[in-house]
């Protein structure tokens, strides 16, 4: 019996899951035990959250419902924080403050 | 022998032409798969290696794009495939190409321009372990050379020595690249889109990415030509440096603001706010593309901008579709589109989609200093009708508890009607001339049509007598007056701006220096 959850988040972000993004997405990702995907329709296909080739390659433009989906340990954490992570449009406002 | 290309980072370059399509050398087989997959293995670390060295010595922009490439290279997903392969008998060269080859196409594939463009990212990742694997690094180009090729890569930029001067000349390659961003921020001239004409590459050839273009084999006749423009690109620019970080004075002392105009809330990336009064002109068709856009979409954009901004002022400008500028959807098909539904005509026929953007303004408006004006605006019925839409979407918003603040409302002077009798216009908050729009009115000359441009000019008299008008009116009754067309911009107009009594224009980013320069040489 293991703990699992699943969330659905709107990509916001100008242009999408691209580079930097994915980057931090997938780091974010790694740092937890649980199995996490993603998927960009309901009923998949899924791909490994925690690889930025599979992420980039869901090729997910701003207006993408993203799914994300995780099992084990921390499962809902994980969830949870990448949905902060893409409602925060992946912190690129914050950074761009900094070096403006 | 000239061709045309694309101008993706301004500037001049002469130089010899350097092949980046040089065959890269040949890689040895090992004795055993299992060698094979080591000797990928490793030339994949190598790789990251090396970027990891060069991410020390980046700044952000590039600091960032290296690490997606080394998130990429460390990933097993991009090896995996690979590794298979040889495991079936194929060398680890090959097996990599093919590897990275249907990644490539996968991304060479979409229908969004930003992931296309990613594509460049991969065949440099593909290039930088072929490289490694072959354990010759490519040949560099001599110093001041024009690189040439299909593509170029963004660790070849980033490695490539610019302190002797060269440029990028591609045959396709894309003005949104890293490759792009990279030479705009450091100053490497660079041309995109020159397509597939055959050339010799050997000799010296001259780079024109002002204009965008690449001569091959130039004659003594069009050096000359070239270096008159490229030196006097390196005085504008030079001299212009100057001037870009002090508020904009005349000679005789008197204060002029400059703002900027924008097209999409990301070109403020790239401008220090305290080079600028604030965004003059902020056009929001770039929202209206394939798909009309939501609220909290035109929400974000607008807070970004703001937020930028700090307390300087923001002026947007609700939608200006029509005319040249259809949007599916939204516009209407005319016979004569620049005379019009288009601008503010538009939006008050369309009003659902007109209050979606009213709110977004609203609720925006809180995150910085606002100010909003409309386009096209004919009758003062025209001004009062939006205002009153505004009012009404305020009520709204106010009903359900969200913040918002109705923002200073002014309007665009480019329908010559406005120019003629400000006088109807006495109760709006700003005037803002559309120069490019009122000189096409008075003039009867279409922007778009190369056949009457030059009867298009701002600086006839009837154009400048009636900026003057308005700029005499918004003094006498204590209404601001502003320009934000291309005119504000041109050094060889602003003398004849200041002089009709303007002190506001707002001008291209790229031409915010330049500006102030010409503002500098105005003795009104």
């Amino acid at each position: 019996m293991s703990a699992s959850a699943e969330a659905t988040v709107l990509i916001t972000h100008a242009v999408g899951l691209h580079a930097r993004p994915s980057v931090k997405f997938t780091k974010l990702a790694k740092s937890f035990a649980a199995e996490v995907e993603v998927a960009v329709a309901a009923n998949g296909p899924w791909f490994d959250a925690k690889s930025i080739v599979k992420v980039m390659a869901a090729k997910a433009p701003k207006g993408t419902m993203l799914h994300i989906r995780a099992k084990g340990d921390g499962a809902a954490q994980a969830v949870k924080a990448l949905v902060d992570l893409v409602q925060r449009d992946f912190d690129e406002d914050a950074d761009h403050a900094r070096s403006a | 022998m000239r061709v045309e290309g694309i101008p993706a980072s301004p500037g001049y370059a002469e130089g010899p032409l350097f092949d980046l399509e040089q065959p890269p050398t040949s890689y040895k087989a090992r004795a055993s798969a299992e060698e094979e997959k080591v000797a990928l293995v490793s030339a994949i670390g190598k790789a990251v290696d090396r970027l990891a060295a060069l991410v020390e010595s980046a700044d952000g922009d590039a600091a960032g794009i290296l690490e997606f490439h080394i998130a990429m290279l460390e990933d097993d997903a991009l090896s995996g495939p690979a590794l298979a392969a040889i495991g079936s008998g194929q060398p680890a060269d090959a097996a990599w190409r093919a590897a990275l080859d249907g990644e490539i196409a996968g991304y060479e594939a979409s229908d969004q321009d930003y992931f296309r463009a990613r594509a460049a990212d991969l065949r440099d990742i593909r290039d930088q372990v072929l490289r490694a694997l072959s354990e010759a690094g490519e040949a560099a180009g001599p110093p001041g050379a024009i690189l040439y090729g299909e593509d170029i890569a963004p660790t070849r930029f980033l490695e490539t020595d610019w302190s002797e001067g060269g440029g990028i000349a591609l045959k396709r390659g894309s003005t949104a690249s890293h490759v792009a961003m990279l030479a705009r921020s450091r100053g490497v001239p660079m041309v995109v889109g020159l397509g597939d004409e055959a050339q010799t590459l050997t000799g010296v050839a001259l780079l024109d990415a002002e204009r965008g273009g690449l001569i091959f084999s130039p004659s003594p006749a069009e050096i000359e030509a070239f270096r008159q423009s490229a030196s006097s690109f390196a005085d504008r620019r030079g001299a212009a440096k100057t001037f870009l970080a002090e508020p904009a004075v005349t000679k005789a002392g008197t204060a002029v603001r400059v703002q900027v105009n924008i097209a999409y809330p990301s070109d403020v990336d790239g401008i220090d706010i305290a080079t600028c009064d604030g965004v003059g002109l902020m056009r929001t068709e770039f929202l209206f593309g394939k798909t009309l856009p939501d609220e909290e979409t035109q929400y974000r954009a607008y807070r970004k901008v703001l937020e930028w901004a700090g307390d300087k002022p923001v002026t947007i400008r609700t939608v200006d579709a029509g005319g040249d500028k259809p949007v599916p959807g939204f516009t209407v098909e005319e016979t004569n589109p620049f005379l019009g539904l288009r601008g503010i005509r538009l939006s008050l026929a369309r009003r659902d989609i007109f209050r979606v953007q009213i709110r977004a303004l609203l609720r925006a408006a809180i995150h910085g200093n606002l100010k909003v004006m409309f386009p096209m605006i004919a009758m003062p019925d025209e001004y009062a009708q939006a205002a009153a839409l505004f009012a009404e979407e305020g009520v709204a918003l106010a009903a359900q508890g969200v913040a918002h603040r109705l923002p200073p409302l002014g309007i665009m002077v480019e329908v010559p009607s406005v120019a003629l009798a400000p006088e109807a216009f006495a109760d709006v908050a700003f005037f803002s001339i559309g120069s490019n729009d009122l000189a096409q009115y008075v003039m009867a000359a279409a922007r778009d049509n190369a056949a009457v441009a030059h009867l298009n000019t701002v600086r006839h008299p009837a154009v400048l007598r009636l900026i003057a008008a308005i700029a005499a009116f918004g003094r006498e009754r204590h209404i601001p007056v502003s320009l934000c067309g291309d005119a504000g911009g041109d050094p060889s107009a602003i003398p004849a701006l200041l002089e009709a009594g303007l002190r506001d224009l707002s001008v291209a980013p790229a031409q915010l220096a330049m500006a102030k320069a010409a503002i500098a040489d105005v003795s009104v």
